[in-house]
């Protein structure tokens, strides 16, 4: 007997479907980078600096180029006759391909070997003897401005100290006179230390550049194919035509697969040496070391209010460490991405943020992790200063929240800082939170347990609840204003109905794991009727997508989820016409209904979208001024950014004889708009909320003075596991955003970007200190128990 | 030196180096690519596979610590067409998004159903506490694995019913 249950079937739309890519990835048959496999495959590997900051003297690669196995080994001096030692960053800085005249952090690209296999490679990377001069290393960031620092960019003519850049918004006047008036103003320095994505595959490359055809085929762990493809082009005078970058399946981004790495453009100079194909993958270390961090911002916050908690003014000045290069991938308008959306969801009546950037002998990058372009440093300050503000005023956090959130009434909303907020009823999502987690009595236990008399023996441990309210600014974004090296960020996509009613849409942007092979075809299904099981989705293949930015920043559905949208809603217009023609009625005579046109009034006067495709490509007489076949493209710039937001309530238990946090709740209310697939909606806030948890406490990316890199392995470098994550609680709103398509607002970042400010907060009702630095280790919060918590980027003597 | 083991029911032998990790004897000689690598200290689990029955991180035993011995990986837990239970509750409860943790995952997990067929939320979590994954936050793997063990009988049953 059996008793297997029928699976659901699959809605023709939005709902609840398991995923199309599953198929592949539980039998093991994925293909990720490093499953590519070509004849004549040769291995790359990259020796690595291990000073932070030095002169290279003399390399020697003889005996490397001796052994038996190596077929090329690469300095930066071949380089500099290819005249490819050196490219743009994406920031408007350059970054060396491999080290030419100094190296600048510990991790950087020295040279390049290419042998026979992968771990004659590596054997050979021992053979290569360098010379290196040391020279002091610049860590703390609050020094590198002082006089006396060391210039790290001397590569920059006429360049004297390690400044990057001065940047500023908001109304300084403005918010000034609101600070004088102010009954309360609360300060307080905060760090939100440097962190690494750490996708589970590292990032890797094979390059293959045919001589015959001159076409170079690259197969990279990138989120961004097309921008790469157009960056090579620029970067190495290839023709753009005979460059394809294909991302397959790719092990996880979070934003560490946005920028183009040396190692990549490494494998494609070695393929073109050696005449073969070059795969190279990086090793845990490479990748924890010298690929993209994120964060790095030294906060200092002011907060103003009435005495009776209104909140009335904002005020941040950041430190921002971006390492040897400005490499942070942001619009260029923007070097502190959306930083200045730090008023977050409360209505002010001013603000201002100033951001100084430096550099510093740490690797290079900023790049996202999972934050849409700096929110999460932006949400983290004013969630933190809105706690110290409650702890100041003794209020509850939650009622001081309630008592600031922008109303439903004023959206949009235009922020103090130029924002405007699409839509949104915050009082709303920060109430269903408090119901989830039954605040008050969550309150009460709390109140209980201190009133409680000491038990004998171990002490017990403090509990602590945090909330979080965010708002998140992603979907980037309006053309005009928005761009990454000159590429403005629009989208396109590509819906065709083939002969037989089924469908191919072609995306510009990529999946490394947020479904889209099943929530486009969703976006399909819903605008035509065709069932997504009958919808192939292209992507990851420059031959075969159209042109778009990629997939970061949340901005997959909300902009090219909005061109597949359109582009469907164009094929069925025409859909309309050819339906038309076909029952010999006027179009305006014809109503649709998911999946067919009708007769007004005579619904079975009908043609499915399957009929309409095949008489779109039959000798069907067409209407006037219609082409045959049924397809359409669009390339969406978005109007404006899209909001959600969310509100998050964090339950701690924290052990005050060991420091030890054990998170016993987490609640997260989210509003995306409409949820194309709420199962894959839930999966991304999860994946954020641990993300989350992992940053507040044990994540960190942090440095010794001499410039060593101390979280360069996961033995040292922690990441949350089963054990740390409680079992997540989510609820939802649904606020449709009035300018998208479809109203939705993107989630992939959400929860990274609400949730370490919850768990913090926990933590500090717990202890009752007031602020201490993410992570918050056992030693860390021990330390903050006893008045004396870790500065924790730094290991200071 | 010259490696011979069963991989997945079948026997193979190979002449490797004898400082060849398992890891990358199974992908790179037998172009077994469901094992993934991730790290360099024996922390990640994803490169986990089954050696005598046992889980093992293959990244930490040397080819030639396997020869003799028998190893299944993702490869082999799909039988005659069928999926295992624990792949198809990966797909039912969305345990995995980008895919590169969920090999090793679900060697773990059927190997704990194997022992303890009902196991409770927490010796779930303990059961894949050495292994990272971080895109799903865990909470859909915890029910990937409840959803193996409610359907292991309805699954053994349809291996009866299928068998000659
Ligand atoms: S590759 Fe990380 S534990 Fe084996
Ligand atoms: S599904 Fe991506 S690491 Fe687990």
């Amino acid at each position: 007997m059996t008793t297997a249950e029928a699976p659901p079937a699959n809605p023709v739309g939005f709902g609840r479907m398991t995923r199309k890519e599953d198929a592949r990835f539980v039998r093991g048959k994925g293909t990720y980078v490093d499953d590519v496999v070509l004849p004549g495959m040769l291995h790359g590997a990259v020796l690595r600096s291990n000073l932070a900051h030095a002169r290279i003297v003399s390399m020697d690669t003889s005996a490397a180029e001796a052994h038996p196995k190596v077929k090329a080994v690469i300095t930066g001096k071949t380089l500099e006759g290819l005249k490819l030692a050196w490219m743009p960053s994406l920031s408007h800085d350059v970054v060396p391909v491999l080290a030419t005249d100094k190296v600048r952090y510990q991790g950087q690209e020295v040279a390049f070997v290419v042998a026979e296999d992968r771990y004659s490679a590596r054997d050979a990377l021992e053979l290569i003897e360098v010379d290196y001069e040391p020279l002091p290393p610049v860590m703390d960031a609050r020094e590198a401005l002082s006089p006396g620092s060391a210039v790290i960019r001397d590569d920059i003519e006429g360049k004297a100290d390690n400044h990057i850049f001065d940047w500023e918004a908001g109304d300084r006047s403005a918010t000034d006179q609101v600070f004088e008036r102010a009954e309360v103003v609360v300060t307080q320095d905060m760090l939100y230390p440097r962190v690494h994505p750490a996708p589970m595959e590292t990032c890797g490359a094979v390059a293959h550049m045919d001589k015959v055809s001159g076409k170079l085929t690259i197969w990279c762990t990138t989120q961004a194919p097309h921008a790469h493809r157009t960056l090579y082009a620029l970067v190495a005078g290839l023709p753009e035509h005979k460059i394809r970058v294909i991302s397959p399946d790719i092990g996880g981004g979070f934003g560490n697969k946005v920028g183009i790495y040396p190692g990549y453009v490494l494998a494609v100079v070695g393929s073109i040496l050696t005449g073969a194909p070059v795969k190279w993958t990086e090793d845990r270390s490479e990748n924890l070391m010298s690929t993209s961090f994120a964060r790095d911002y030294h906060m200092h916050g002011e907060i103003a209010s009435t005495r009776d908690g209104r909140i009335t003014g904002l005020r941040v000045k950041v430190l921002a460490d971006h390492g040897a290069f400005n490499n942070t991938a942001q619009p260029s308008k923007f070097p502190a991405g959306f930083f200045h959306v730090f008023t977050g969801s409360y209505d002010l009546e001013a603000a201002h943020c100033e951001v100084t950037g430096v550099y510093t002998n740490k690797a290079p990058g900023g790049v996202a992790y999972a934050c849409s372009f700096r929110v999460t440093e932006a949400v983290y300050l004013v969630e933190r200063m809105v706690d110290c503000l409650a702890d100041e005023l003794g209020m509850d956090p939650a009622e001081l929240r309630l008592k600031n959130l922008l109303r439903p009434e004023q959206f949009p909303y235009m922020s103090k800082t130029g924002w405007e907020y699409d839509s949104g009823d915050y009082p709303r999502a920060l109430r269903l939170a408090m119901d989830i987690a039954g605040y008050e009595q969550l309150r009460a236990e709390q109140e209980r347990r201190r009133r409680a008399p000491a038990p004998q023996g171990a002490p017990a441990p403090l509990m602590g609840i945090g909330v979080s309210f965010f708002t998140e600014t992603v979907g980037a974004g309006p053309r005009k204003h928005m761009d990454i090296l000159g590429l403005g960020m629009a989208d396109g996509a590509e819906v065709r109905v083939h002969p037989t009613g089924k469908a191919v849409v072609r995306l510009s942007v990529q999946t490394q794991g947020q479904g889209h092979e099943t929530t486009f075809a969703q976006i399909v299904a819903e605008q035509l009727g065709i069932p997504p099981e009958d919808i192939e989705v292209v992507h990851g293949d420059t031959d075969n997508t159209p042109f778009g930015l990629g997939t970061y920043g949340s901005r997959s559905t909300p902009v090219s989820g909005a061109a597949v949208a359109v582009a469907a809603r164009r094929v069925r217009d025409k859909a309309r016409l050819i339906a038309s023609a076909m029952l010999e009625v006027d179009p305006d005579d014809l109503e649709w209904e998911k999946g067919r046109w009708f007769v007004r009034g005579n619904p079975t006067s009908a043609r499915t979208i399957q009929e309409i495709a095949l008489a779109a490509h039959g000798p069907l007489e067409l209407p006037e001024g219609v082409e045959g076949h049924l397809d359409a493209q669009c390339v969406y710039d978005p109007p404006n950014l899209t909001y959600p937001y969310g509100a998050y309530i964090c339950v701690v238990d924290v052990d005050p004889g060991t420091g030890v946090v054990k998170v016993r709740r987490f609640v997260a209310v989210d509003d995306c708009g409409p949820r194309i697939n709420p199962m894959i909606v839930e999966g991304q806030v999860h994946g954020g909320l641990a993300d989350g948890l992992g940053m507040a406490l044990m994540q960190v990316i942090a440095f010794d003075t001499d410039g060593n890199c101390l979280g360069g392995s996961f033995m040292d470098y922690l990441l949350p596991t089963s054990m740390e994550c409680p079992s997540w609680e989510l609820g939802e709103t649904v606020t449709p955003s009035p300018h998208h398509p479809l109203g939705c607002k993107g989630v992939g970042e959400s929860a990274t970007v609400g949730s370490p400010a919850a768990v913090v907060n926990a933590v500090m009702d717990a202890i009752g200190v007031r602020h201490a630095d993410m992570p918050l280790t056992p030693a860390q919060v021990w330390r903050a128990m006893q008045g004396r918590p870790l500065r924790t980027d730094l290991a200071l003597a | 030196m010259q490696v011979t083991m069963t991989v997945n029911g079948e026997q193979v032998t190979r002449d490797v180096e004898p400082r060849l990790l398992l890891v990358h004897f199974l992908r790179d000689d037998l172009g077994l690519t469901g094992t993934h690598w991730g790290c360099d200290t024996s922390n990640c689990g994803v490169c986990a596979v089954w050696m005598d029955g046992e889980p093992v991180k293959s990244c930490t035993v040397l080819a030639a610590m396997a020869s003799g011995h028998e190893i299944r990986t993702v490869e082999g837990l799909e039988r005659e067409g069928q999926l295992d239970p624990v792949q198809e509750g990966f797909i039912q409860e969305h345990g995995l998004q980008c895919g590169f943790c969920t090999p090793g995952m679900m060697m773990t997990a059927r190997y704990l159903l194997d022992r303890n067929p009902h196991p409770t939320d927490e010796e779930i979590r303990e059961a894949i506490s050495g292994q990272i994954c971080r895109c799903t936050g865990y909470e859909n793997i915890v029910r990937a694995v409840r959803w193996a063990a409610r359907h292991a009988a309805a699954g053994q049953a349809r291996e009866e019913v299928s068998a000659p």
